[in-house]
C-alpha cells in the first residue's frame, strides 16, 4: 500500500515525474494507493494500464464518486448541468458532441494567424520593455486567454474579473471558503454575459449554443468550465516548455524547423505531462492486471508516469523533440480525452516557435533552481519564468 | 488496408485527422469523424494505423484484405 500519492519533485530535476512513481511502476503498476479522506484506492502509473483504466467504461468520471487523491482539494459534488467532464455517456456525450464541432482540427487550424498575431503583439512588448522579462506574464498566459476569450466571446478587458479567480480554483489548499468565493465570482460573470448574449447575440460560441436547447444555466456552467480549461492548461505548457527548451540547449533548434514543430510539441507534452493524474471510480468490480478493483473505489492515474513508461517510449526520460511521441496520454485517453487538444497543439506550435526565433539568444535570467514550481497547484509548471536576451 | 469507423463511439477528439488528414476528417456540426478513404494508399499506412493506435475510443478499424 503505497500512503499517499507522491507530488514532490527531486530537487534540480523540475521536469521529472514525482520521486517514487518510477520505482512504483516497475515494481507495481497497480498498486493499493491511500487517500487523504481515509479512502483505501488505487493507483496506476504504466501506460498500458493508464490507458486500459480510461477507456474502461466500468470506471466513471462521476464527480459524486470519487476519492481525491491528494489534500485540499474541494470535496466533490455532483456535477451541475453542462459540467460534462464529471459526467459519463450517455449525458457527457450529449454535451461532447454540441460542442466538438468548434474545436476540430479543422477549425483550430484556421486559427493559426489568428495565434500567430497574438503571438507577435506580445514579443513586440516584450522586446519594447526590455530584458529581464517573467515569460508567464509577458507571454504563456496571455496568448492561450486572449484565444480562448476570442474564441468564446468573452471580452478580454474583463478579464479583471476572472482570471485571477480562475487560478484561485486550481491552487490546492485553499480554503473551501476561498474556492466558493472564486466559484461564485467567475460563475457570476458568466452568467452576466450569457444574460447580456441573449439581449444582443455576437459572433462566438456562446452565442451560437444560445441556439441549441441548453438551457441557460448549461450554457453558464458550460462557459465557466471552458474558460477555466483554456486560462491555464496551455498557459503552464508555454511556460515549462520554454524552461525545459533553455535548460536543454539544442533542442530548441529542432523546434525552429517548421517541418519537425508538430513531433517536437507531441514531445513536449509527454515530457511535462502538465495535468499529474485524473480520477476514475469503479461501478462494479473489475477484474484489472490480477487484482479485483471494488465497486466504490477510486483508482488514480498517473499521467507522468504513463509517459515516461520505458515499456512504451524507448528512453523515456529523455527529452528528444525528434523524436514520433504519439501516445501520449497528455491529454488523456478515453471519452474524456481532451476537448481542447487541437487548440492546445495550434497554440504551443505557434508560440514556442516564434518566442525561440524572436529571441535567439534567449536564456534563464535566474539559476534554474530559483524558478518558483506550480507544486502548489492542480495543474504543474513555473509560477514565474525571468528569462533575457542579447548580450 | 481497409479502414472502418464507428461514428458512434467517436468523441471528436480530432486525433485521426490530425495525424492522417488525408484519410479522416471532422464533422462540421459534431466533430465527429467522416472517413474520406476507406481504402487509403499505401504510403499512407503507418500514419493511419498511428491513428487507429491513437483514437481514444477505438473507433478506428483497420482490416487487411
Ligand atoms: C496543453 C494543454 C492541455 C492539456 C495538457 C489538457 C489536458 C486534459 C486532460 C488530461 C483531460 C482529461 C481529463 C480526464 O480524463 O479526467 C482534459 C479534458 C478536457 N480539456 Fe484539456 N488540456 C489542455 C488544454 C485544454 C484547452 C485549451 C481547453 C479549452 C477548450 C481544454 C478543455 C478540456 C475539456 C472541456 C475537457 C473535458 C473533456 C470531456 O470530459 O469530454 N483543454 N484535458
Ligand atoms: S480519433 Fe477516434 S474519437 Fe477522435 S475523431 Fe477520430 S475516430 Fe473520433
Amino acid at each position: 500500500m503505497v500512503a499517499s500519492l507522491p507530488t514532490g519533485r527531486r530537487a534540480g530535476r523540475p521536469f521529472d515525474p514525482p520521486a517514487g512513481l518510477a520505482e512504483l511502476r516497475e515494481r507495481r503498476p497497480l498498486s493499493r494507493l491511500g487517500y487523504p479522506d481515509g479512502h483505501e484506492g488505487w493507483l496506476v502509473t504504466s501506460h498500458a494500464l493508464v490507458r486500459e483504466v480510461l477507456a474502461d467504461r466500468r470506471f466513471s468520471a462521476r464527480a459524486e464518486l470519487q476519492h481525491m487523491p491528494v489534500p485540499g482539494m474541494p470535496e466533490p459534488w455532483p456535477a451541475e448541468p453542462g459540467v460534462f467532464g464529471s459526467m459519463d455517456p450517455p449525458e457527457h456525450t450529449r454535451y461532447r458532441r454540441l460542442l466538438a464541432g468548434r474545436f476540430t482540427v479543422r477549425r483550430m487550424r484556421l486559427l493559426t494567424e489568428r495565434i500567430e498575431e497574438a503571438t507577435g503583439e506580445r514579443l513586440a512588448a516584450m522586446e519594447r520593455q526590455g530584458p529581464p522579462v517573467d515569460l508567464v506574464g509577458a507571454l504563456a498566459q496571455p496568448v492561450p486567454a486572449r484565444l480562448i476569450c476570442e474564441l468564446l466571446g468573452v471580452p478580454y478587458d474583463d478579464r479583471e474579473r476572472f482570471q485571477r479567480h480562475t487560478l484561485d480554483l486550481f491552487r490546492l489548499g485553499a480554503s473551501p471558503e476561498e474556492t466558493a468565493a472564486a466559484y461564485t465570482t467567475v460563475h457570476e460573470y458568466v452568467r452576466e454575459l450569457v444574460a447580456a448574449k441573449r439581449a444582443a447575440p455576437t459572433d462566438d460560441l456562446l452565442s451560437d449554443l444560445l441556439g441549441s436547447d441548453l438551457t441557460d444555466e448549461e450554457l453558464v456552467n458550460i462557459g465557466f468550465v471552458l474558460l477555466g480549461a483554456g486560462l491555464d492548461t496551455t498557459a503552464n505548457m508555454l511556460a515549462l516548455g520554454a524552461f525545459a527548451l533553455l535548460e536543454h540547449p539544442g533542442q530548441a533548434e529542432a523546434l525552429r524547423d517548421g517541418d519537425l514543430a508538430d513531433d517536437a510539441v507531441e514531445e513536449l507534452l509527454r515530457y511535462l505531462s502538465v495535468i499529474p493524474f485524473t480520477v476514475r471510480t469503479a461501478l462494479e468490480d473489475v477484474e484489472l492486471h490480477g487484482e479485483r478493483i471494488r465497486a466504490g473505489e477510486t483508482v488514480t492515474v498517473s499521467i507522468p508516469a504513463a509517459n515516461r513508461d520505458p515499456a512504451r517510449f524507448a528512453d523515456p526520460d529523455l527529452l528528444d523533440l525528434t523524436r514520433a511521441s504519439g501516445g501520449h496520454v497528455a491529454f488523456g485517453h478515453g471519452v474524456h480525452q481532451c476537448l481542447g487538444q487541437q487548440l492546445a497543439r495550434v497554440e504551443l506550435r505557434v508560440a514556442l516557435p516564434a518566442l525561440f526565433r524572436r529571441f535567439p539568444t534567449l536564456r534563464l535570467a535566474a539559476p534554474a533552481g530559483r524558478v518558483p514550481l506550480r507544486t502548489d497547484m492542480i495543474i504543474y509548471g513555473v509560477h514565474r519564468l525571468p528569462v533575457a536576451w542579447g548580450d | 488496408m481497409r479502414v472502418g469507423v464507428d461514428t458512434g463511439a467517436c468523441v471528436g477528439s480530432g486525433q485521426c485527422a490530425f495525424l492522417a488528414p488525408e484519410v479522416f476528417d471532422q464533422r462540421e456540426e459534431d466533430g465527429v469523424v467522416e472517413l474520406l478513404r476507406e481504402e487509403p494508399p499505401e504510403d499512407r499506412r503507418q500514419a493511419v494505423l498511428r491513428a487507429a493506435r491513437s483514437c481514444p475510443t477505438h473507433a478506428i478499424r483497420v482490416t487487411e484484405p
